[in-house]
C-alpha cells in the first residue's frame, strides 16, 4: 500500500489549554482506504511519543518507510482499509510536519524552537477535530491510538462525544502516576542539561543536544520493554569481556546507546520536551475531582479498552481504572488484557490475540 | 457451558431492564439473549482468550479477569442480578466468591450440576469410581470442577451463610424434576439473596 502525506493550513486561530493562541497552524496526515458516500467509516488513528501521521505503507520513493502501525493498518489487515477510511495526523507540537518547534513562526519568520507553546491532549484533539471538518467527517466509526494515543481516544470521546461512535483505548492509562511522570521529568532533565540546549534555542546556534536526546530516550526505552524481555534479550551478556573501562560492556547498553543515539538524529529536543509534558499534565478527571467515571460521564462511545500483561510503563491495573470507571457509568465497554512478553512495546507487535481482539471489535463497527 | 434449560429460566427471573453480571460468561449468548429478551445492560467476566473473541463478536460487554479478580473492582450493590452459571463447582473459593455476589448484586442466580444425581451415585455405589457423565465430563485427574456437591448441600450451605432462596428449579435434562429433586436432577438453578433482603 503506498500513502501519501498531505497536509492542511487553518488561519483561524486555535486557543490552547494554556491559553496561549496559535494564530496560523498546519497539520500533517495522511489517508488511506476510501470515504463512503454517507461518509461513515472514518477511523482516526491517533499517535503516542515518536509517532506520526505516516501510519501505514511506504511511500513510492521511500520503499523502506513503513508506517508505524503497518501490521495493524492496511488491506485485510485489523484495521481494513478495504472497509474503513483510515486517517494517521501527526499532533501539533511534533517535528514531522505538523506546527511544532522545528517549523516556521509566521510572526517572526524563523524557526519557533523553545517559542512554540506547550500543547496539550485537548489541544491535539481539538486541531484533529478542525481537520475531521476540514475532510468533511461529522463524526468517527473509531478512534484509536495507543499509549498516549489511547489518552487521545479517551479524550475524543470524552470532549467530542457525538463525533465518536468507537474508542479503542490501547496501552493507555487514565493519567500518569508519579513514577511516569518521574521517568519525564529525569528526560527532560537530561536534555535541558545538555550545553548544547541553548534554553531550547539551539536551532539559532547551528547545534542540536544530542547528548541529551539520547540519554533521554535510553531512559524512555527501558520502561517500554520488561524486565523479563530485556533479561532474555540480553541478560548479562558482554560485548567482548570485562575491560574496566566505561565504554559500553554489557550488551544491553550498548542497545540502549545505540537506540538513543538513533533517536536523536531524527527527533528534535523540544518536541520531547513537549510530548512529555503533554503526557504529565493529562488527566480527565481532573476536571471532576478525581473522579474518572464523572470525567467518561459525556462518553456515547463504544469502548475496547486493550492492555498487556507485562506492561509496567502502563499496567493493565491503570487499564482496569479505565473500565471500571466505564463500567461504573454504565458505558458500553469490552476490555482485553492480552497475555504478551514485551512490555509497553507489545502495542505496536504483531500479537495474534491482541490483533485478533482489535479485528473482531471492528468488524462490529463495520457491520 | 449453559444449555438451552437453564438458559430460559435464567430469562424468566430476571427483570426486565435489569443491570446484569454475568461471571463466566463464555461467548456472552445468555448476556445477548437477555439483552434482545429483557432490555437488560448486561456485563460479562471472562478470563479465556477464546470465549472473549466470542463475546466481542457477540456485541456483549466483556471484561477479561478471573472471577475474583473482576469482582474487586465492581462497586457494592452496583447491580440487580449477578449470575453464576455451571462454574461454582470449579471455583475455589466458593463461600468468598458467592458472598462477594451478593456484595455487588441485590441477587444471585447460580446453577450447578447435582452431585447427587441418581446415575452419580449408581456410578460411586457400584462403579466404585467418581462419576462421569454428560455433565461432569472430566475424568477425577482433569477436572476443573474443585467442589463438587449436591442439591441439599447448596440448600445447607444457603441456610447456613443466611442466604435466602428466592427461587429453585432442578432440571433433569432439559425438563424440571419435583420428584427426589437431588437423586433425580442433574442440573441445579437457584437464585438467592441475603436473609434481610
Amino acid at each position: 500500500m503506498l500513502a501519501t502525506p498531505q497536509f492542511a493550513h487553518w488561519d483561524e486561530p486555535l486557543t490552547l489549554s494554556s491559553g496561549a493562541v496559535l494564530r496560523a497552524y498546519d497539520l500533517a496526515f495522511e489517508t488511506y482506504g476510501t470515504l463512503n458516500a454517507d461518509r461513515s467509516n472514518a477511523v482516526l488513528i491517533c499517535h503516542a511519543l515518536n509517532a506520526s501521521h505516516h501510519v501505514a505503507g511506504t511511500y513510492p520513493d521511500d520503499p523502506d518507510n513503513r508506517g508505524w502501525w503497518d501490521n495493524m493498518v492496511g488491506p485485510g489487515k485489523p484495521v481494513d482499509t478495504d472497509k474503513f477510511f483510515v486517517i494517521g495526523v501527526n499532533n501539533l507540537g511534533s517535528c514531522f510536519g505538523s506546527s511544532g518547534p522545528t517549523t516556521t513562526n509566521p510572526d517572526t519568520g524563523k524557526v519557533w524552537g523553545a517559542d512554540f507553546p506547550l500543547v496539550t491532549v485537548e489541544d491535539w484533539v481539538d486541531s484533529h477535530a478542525r481537520l475531521l471538518d476540514r475532510l468533511g467527517i461529522q463524526s468517527l466509526a473509531a478512534v484509536m491510538g495507543g499509549s498516549l494515543g489511547g489518552m487521545q481516544a479517551l479524550c475524543w470521546a470524552i470532549r467530542y462525544p457525538q463525533r465518536v461512535r468507537h474508542a479503542l483505548v490501547i496501552a493507555a492509562a487514565p493519567n500518569l502516576s508519579a513514577q511516569n511522570i518521574a521517568f519525564n521529568e529525569v528526560a527532560r532533565q537530561a536534555i535541558m542539561s545538555d550545553p548544547a540546549f541553548h534554553g531550547g534555542h539551539f536551532a539559532e546556534k547551528s547545534t542540536i543536544p544530542r547528548d541529551g536526546l539520547t540519554v533521554a530516550r535510553m531512559i524512555g526505552h527501558i520502561t517500554y520493554i520488561s524486565d523479563d524481555q530485556m533479561e532474555s534479550k540480553f541478560g548479562r551478556g558482554l560485548r567482548e569481556g570485562l575491560k574496566f573501562s566505561f565504554a559500553p560492556e554489557f550488551q544491553i547498553e550498548s542497545y540502549l546507546r545505540y537506540q538513543g543515539e538513533k533517536f536523536s538524529e531524527y527527533y528534535d529536543a523540544n518536541t520531547y520536551l513537549r510530548v512529555t509534558k503533554a503526557l504529565d499534565y493529562f488527566d480527565p478527571a481532573r476536571a471532576t475531582n478525581g473522579d474518572l467515571a464523572a470525567a467518561l460521564s459525556p462518553a456515547q462511545a463504544k469502548f475496547l479498552v486493550v492492555s498487556f500483561t507485562t506492561d509496567w510503563r502502563f499496567s493493565p491495573a491503570r487499564s482496569r481504572e479505565i473500565v471500571t470507571a466505564l463500567l461504573d457509568g454504565n458505558k458500553d465497554v469490552a476490555y482485553a488484557e492480552v497475555n504478551a512478553p514485551h512490555g509497553h512495546d507489545a502495542f505496536l507487535l504483531d500479537n495474534p490475540q491482541y490483533h485478533a481482539v482489535v479485528r473482531r471489535f471492528l468488524q462490529r463497527v463495520a457491520a | 457451558m449453559i444449555t438451552r434449560a437453564d438458559f430460559d429460566i435464567i430469562t424468566q427471573w430476571v427483570p426486565s431492564g435489569a443491570r446484569v453480571l454475568d461471571l463466566g460468561c463464555g461467548d456472552g449468548a445468555l448476556l445477548k439473549h437477555l439483552a434482545e429478551s429483557k432490555a437488560v445492560k448486561g456485563y460479562g467476566i471472562e478470563n479465556d482468550d477464546a470465549a472473549l473473541l466470542g463475546a466481542i463478536d457477540n456485541g456483549v460487554n466483556v471484561i477479561q479477569a478471573n472471577l475474583e479478580d473482576g469482582l474487586r473492582d465492581i462497586a457494592s450493590q452496583s447491580f440487580d442480578v449477578v449470575v453464576l452459571s455451571q462454574t461454582l463447582q470449579a471455583i475455589r473459593h466458593t463461600e468468598a466468591v458467592v458472598a462477594e455476589m451478593l456484595r455487588v448484586g441485590t441477587q444471585a442466580i447460580v446453577t450447578f450440576p447435582n452431585f447427587g444425581y441418581w446415575k452419580h451415585r449408581l456410578q460411586i455405589a457400584f462403579g466404585g469410581r467418581m462419576p462421569v457423565s454428560d455433565d461432569l465430563p472430566y475424568e477425577w485427574y482433569n477436572t476443573p470442577n474443585v467442589h463438587l456437591f449436591t442439591v441439599r448441600d447448596f440448600e445447607a450451605f444457603c441456610n447456613a451463610r443466611n442466604y435466602r432462596v428466592m427461587n429453585r428449579r432442578v432440571l433433569a435434562g432439559d425438563r424440571e424434576t419435583a420428584w427426589l429433586p437431588n437423586l433425580t436432577g442433574n442440573l441445579a438453578i437457584y437464585q438467592i439473596c441475603p436473609s434481610q433482603r
